[in-house]
């Protein structure tokens, strides 16, 4: 366990070492990068194992940093943080694996790309609000870098776009913060003082604060109607990028309204409750009606990740033990799956045939020129789908259970969310892997015959091998075996902090 | 008065330094480098140099609190570390001093920054009206000069002129508020004012207030005093705009807040007697509120490089006028820190753009296109001050930002009289990022054409962008650094 601040600090300075290394060569870029990922998801890997579930955070630093504000520099981990440690250490290096391709100032690619993963590993380790919040931006500004010079359709809008809705969500953070801790008296940032700031507040300003604090983690977890920056950031960022950004980013979002928001007040969440479910809903059913009507093969991703994340939100809403812990698993799972398809779509498919339009794909016997990208996408339509088996299943599972328990009307609407995801991925598959070629179809035919040589598209390379079976084993594994990770999470979740709302929501 | 020379030489060692470099590098230049063209340039940036870094060194050690020559000037851990900031930062200003043909005088250039920097100086140590007064016009006129200093840009003379009458007209009314005060307390030093005013008041102090506000809302570029500020940064001459958006500042709003809180304190009006009455915190919140908005708006629509600095200063004046309304209550720390990193910043802005104008025309954003390519340091360095100026952590901008923000609410919450203020500020730095990522998409996303040269960056501008960037990096890492001195 103490060994987990060091994976902040590793990729930090495997990011230096790798715009050094770049300068050099890009395969020594590669290799830093490579090194780097996987020295941090050891690190994970080995505190997973040692890890003893307790209720509450783990101590692993505790110095003072800002004295005269009261901010100390302050980690810590239970099992939900250890949960989306693995999972940002297992994203992170698949995501290496799958951007072995890139040749252009491929230093900085990897600077950046590990400067967003030190980022991501300090918000899950920060036990000070000030400390995550400082992390948490420290991950969005390469985003902004990463697609708009990697990128691909529309990439510099969308890379503003999505950099602009993360601050304009972290900016509600800050100001929700400050608010406790200017009108609470607090004497600091830790996750306790700023509770007990927010108690000294009246019910009123206790509302205000949640809210706020909650919208802005929220808009960076795809929370309809603030979802708008995620398909579109999505589809122009890079492949690896893109899996970062769905897999693991978003998950920033969602994993700040579970430590930070929910906790602050349970009396004033208690009463946001109720608008925070249906929010959730209308995004899964809303981005899940999207998905499925969408032309190009990424964007049916890029909603379908904002309908999967409006289940973790609805997780988080109904706040009782179930539907929490299944709102954590969801946020692994869905980190993985998302990583997975990204990962066909755009590494596999569009680098290879050039379109990501369904209307061209269809026109391509896929499944036949392509077997091994065919059978991971089916394998993770499945997952994604909640299929029994694979981790898909026991996260929407579970949440479903909590929130019928919490307001049965939830759990059924958003069961219909369930159905809709089988819909448009059955689409996404049937379309884009097993289509014909319809003869009575011009334009698709101009663009086949116009890249005339796809018979013989490049094979897929053993990295890519190699990163889809990292994150489609850890899926299956998860699916078997979902209680390796229930028993990290249900642990965290006893903890005075969190059984202050979980009893409250469970009515 | 009681004039004791000993107390005033001891206490003014920073500034006899500055004023003897001055005139050094002007009789140098005249008895010797004149005759020599090649090595005036190195030989004024050198003097001037060594100047600065023995005057900082001074301010930096003066270490004790104190008054001397009967309380005119007044030295505290404030007034001290205000000193050293302004040296620093003319010592960065000056490494970007151009080697080219533009600028045929570069010893007079570098003693007027020198004398510029005294008047910085003097006005983070003035105790009473009259020097605060002459500390301000010292460094004023030096300023106007700089601006106009390359006479063979009628943007140049355009900034001067513009500098000149707007400050002129500040000055007016400063002189005014000032002589206002003085008639209503019979004193000109800030003690006496002080105490005067705890016991009485009269209605005419509000005209004085009201004088003093608008001149230092001129001196700091705030709205809607702020329409100097794009020509001025516009035209004048890189290390000369660099110096009137750090140095300056950062003097201007020390002696701000030295006149408001320990000298006008009493006042009605204030934070610290009743937030709603007629009285010189509203209008301070009030001049904050709409710098921020005019900056930030403004910036979004100028596709000039200095422009958009200058609007971005304006709006960055609107936070720090937050800061001064905090600084009563809870310490001029984080204002002394924003102000302070907030000049690194701007330094550091300037000095890409001195560098990239000594190898080519930089007007439009476009013009930064490609820099990564031509020059990765020079790009790095503009990412880390973008960023800064941006709030982005862990660089010091963003420490500087929240620390202010802080104080504020420590005053009274979100409901206290600035809290509004703070909403409106949080809220507009989201505008901001965008403006100031569209100078970051130039400068390292955008192509370049085949053609472009790498950019040579001479080695004190280099060494000064390197400083800058360094700082600015150790501040926001480690705040406590600053912010521990209060």
């Amino acid at each position: 366990m103490n060994a987990l601040p060091c994976t902040i600090y590793v990729s930090f300075l495997g990011a230096a070492l790798a715009l050094a290394a770049g300068t050099r060569s890009a395969a020594a870029a590669r290799i830093v990068a490579l090194l780097t990922a996987l020295t941090a998801w050891g690190i994970t890997l080995a505190a997973a194992r040692s890890f003893v579930p307790t209720a509450g955070l783990q101590e692993l630093v505790n110095a003072a940093w800002i004295p005269e504000l009261g901010i100390r520099y302050h980690l810590a981990a239970d099992g939900i943080s250890l949960t989306l440690l693995v999972l940002t250490g297992l994203a992170a290096t698949a995501g290496v694996l799958f951007s072995w391709n890139i040749e252009h100032r491929t230093g900085e690619f990897f600077a950046l790309y590990l400067a967003l993963i030190g980022g991501v590993y300090g918000v899950f380790l920060s036990a000070d609000a000030f400390v995550l919040f400082v992390f948490y931006e420290i991950a969005i500004v390469p985003k902004y870098f990463l697609i708009a010079n990697w990128g691909s359709t529309n990439r510099e809008y969308g890379a503003m776009k999505l950099v602009l809705y993360s601050f304009a969500g972290s900016a509600l953070v800050l100001a929700g913060l400050l608010w406790a801790y200017g009108a609470g008296h607090a004497t600091g940032f830790g996750f306790p003082e700023l509770i007990a700031a927010t108690g000294r507040l009246g019910l009123p300003s206790q509302v205000g604060v949640v809210a706020l604090v909650f919208t802005g983690f929220a808009t960076l977890a795809g929370m309809f109607p603030l979802h708008t920056w995620a398909p579109t950031g999505h589809v122009a960022a890079p492949t690896a990028a893109s899996m970062l950004l769905a897999g693991v980013v978003m998950k920033l979002g969602a994993y700040g309204c579970l430590r930070v928001a929910l906790p602050l007040s349970p009396e004033a969440f208690a009463l946001l409750q109720p608008y925070i479910a249906w929010l959730a809903i209308a995004g899964i059913l809303y981005a899940g009606c999207v998905a499925l009507v969408q032309e190009d093969f990424k964007f049916v991703i890029g909603y379908s990740s904002v309908s999967h994340m409006g289940f973790v939100l609805l997780g988080l809403a109904a706040a009782n033990p179930a539907a929490v812990s299944g709102a954590v698993f969801q946020m692994f799972s869905h980190g993985v799956v998302a990583g997975l398809l990204f990962a066909v779509v755009g590494r596999m498919v569009y680098e290879r045939t050039h379109t990501r339009r369904l209307a061209d794909l269809r026109a391509m016997p896929l499944h036949k020129l392509m077997p091994f990208a065919a059978v991971v996408f089916v394998l993770a339509g499945l997952a994604s789908m909640g299929i029994p088996g694979f981790s898909g299943f026991p996260a929407e599972l579970t949440i479903l259970i909590g929130s019928w328990q919490a307001n049965p009307v939830w759990a059924l609407a958003a069961a219909t969310g369930v159905l809709i995801a089988a819909a448009f991925t059955l689409r996404a598959i049937q379309v884009s892997f097993f289509g014909k070629v319809e003869r009575g179809v011009p334009h698709a035919l101009e663009r086949v015959e116009s890249n005339a040589h796809h018979h013989d598209f490049p094979p897929i390379t053993w990295p890519e091998k190699l990163g889809a079976l990292l994150l489609l084993g850890a899926t299956i594994y998860l699916g078997l075996s979902p209680d390796t990770l229930f028993n990290w999470i249900r642990p965290a979740l006893q903890s005075p902090v969190f059984q202050s709302i979980l009893t409250g929501g469970a009515s | 008065m009681t004039a004791d020379y000993a107390g005033l030489f001891h206490a003014l060692r920073p500034e006899i330094h500055l004023v003897a470099g001055a005139l050094l590098v002007l009789g140098f230049d005249l008895a010797w480098a004149r005759h020599r063209p090649a090595n005036r340039h190195h030989v004024a940036l050198l003097l001037g140099t060594i100047a600065l870094l023995m005057a900082g060194y001074e301010a930096a050690t003066l270490g004790a609190t104190g008054r001397v020559f009967g309380g005119a000037f007044f030295y505290d851990q404030l007034a001290n570390l205000t000193r050293t900031g302004v040296i620093g930062l003319a010592v960065l200003a000056l490494a970007l001093l151009p080697h080219s043909a533009k600028l045929r005088h570069p010893a007079e250039f570098t003693a007027i920054l020198l004398f510029a920097t005294t008047g910085f100086s003097l006005m983070a140590a003035a105790n009473n009206l009259l020097v605060a007064f002459v500390a301000l016009e010292l460094a004023s006129l030096s300023l106007y000069a700089l601006a106009g200093f390359d006479k063979t840009s009628p943007a140049s003379a355009e900034a001067a002129l513009k500098y000149f009458l707007f400050g002129g007209m500040s000055a007016a009314f400063l002189l005014f508020g000032f002589s206002l005060l003085y008639g209503l307390t019979g004193s000109i030093n800030l003690n006496y004012i002080a105490a005067h005013l705890a016991q009485a008041q009269s209605p005419l102090l509000i005209v004085a207030l009201v004088m003093i506000l608008a001149a230092f809302g001129f001196k700091a570029a705030a709205a809607p005093f702020h329409l100097w500020a794009p020509d001025v940064y516009q035209g004048a001459p890189a290390p000369a705009a660099a110096l009137i958006a750090s140095a300056s500042k950062l003097a201007g709003l020390v002696l701000f807040t030295r006149l408001l809180w320990p000298g006008l304190g009493a006042a009605a009006g204030t934070v610290a007697h009743t937030p709603i009455t007629v009285g010189w915190a509203p209008v301070v919140a009030l001049i904050a509120g709409a710098s921020l908005l005019l900056g930030n708006i403004g910036a979004l629509a100028q596709s000039n490089v200095r422009r958009l600095l200058a609007y971005s200063a304006i709006a960055h004046a609107g936070a720090l006028l937050l800061g001064v309304l905090a600084a009563g209550r809870v310490g001029p720390g984080s204002l002394f820190y924003y102000a302070a990193t907030y000049g690194l910043a701007t330094v550091g802005a300037f000095g890409v753009i001195a560098a990239l104008e000594s190898s080519g025309r930089v007007q439009s954003l476009t013009d930064l296109a490609g820099l990564s390519k031509r020059s990765p340091f020079l790009a790095g360095c503009l990412a880390i001050f973008i960023l800064s100026l941006a709030g982005i952590p862990p660089l010091a901008g963003f420490f500087g930002k929240f620390a202010v923000f802080a104080s504020v609410l420590k005053v009274g919450g979100l409901a206290g009289p600035a809290g509004w203020l703070v909403i409106l500020a949080i809220a507009l730095s989201a505008v901001a990022l965008y403006y100031y990522l569209l100078i970051l998409k130039q400068a390292l996303v955008a192509g370049v054409a085949a053609d472009a040269a790498p950019v040579r960056v001479p080695l004190p501008a280099r060494l000064s962008l390197l400083i800058a960037a360094a700082l600015i990096v150790l501040f926001g890492v480690w705040p406590s650094l600053l912010l521990g001195l209060f």
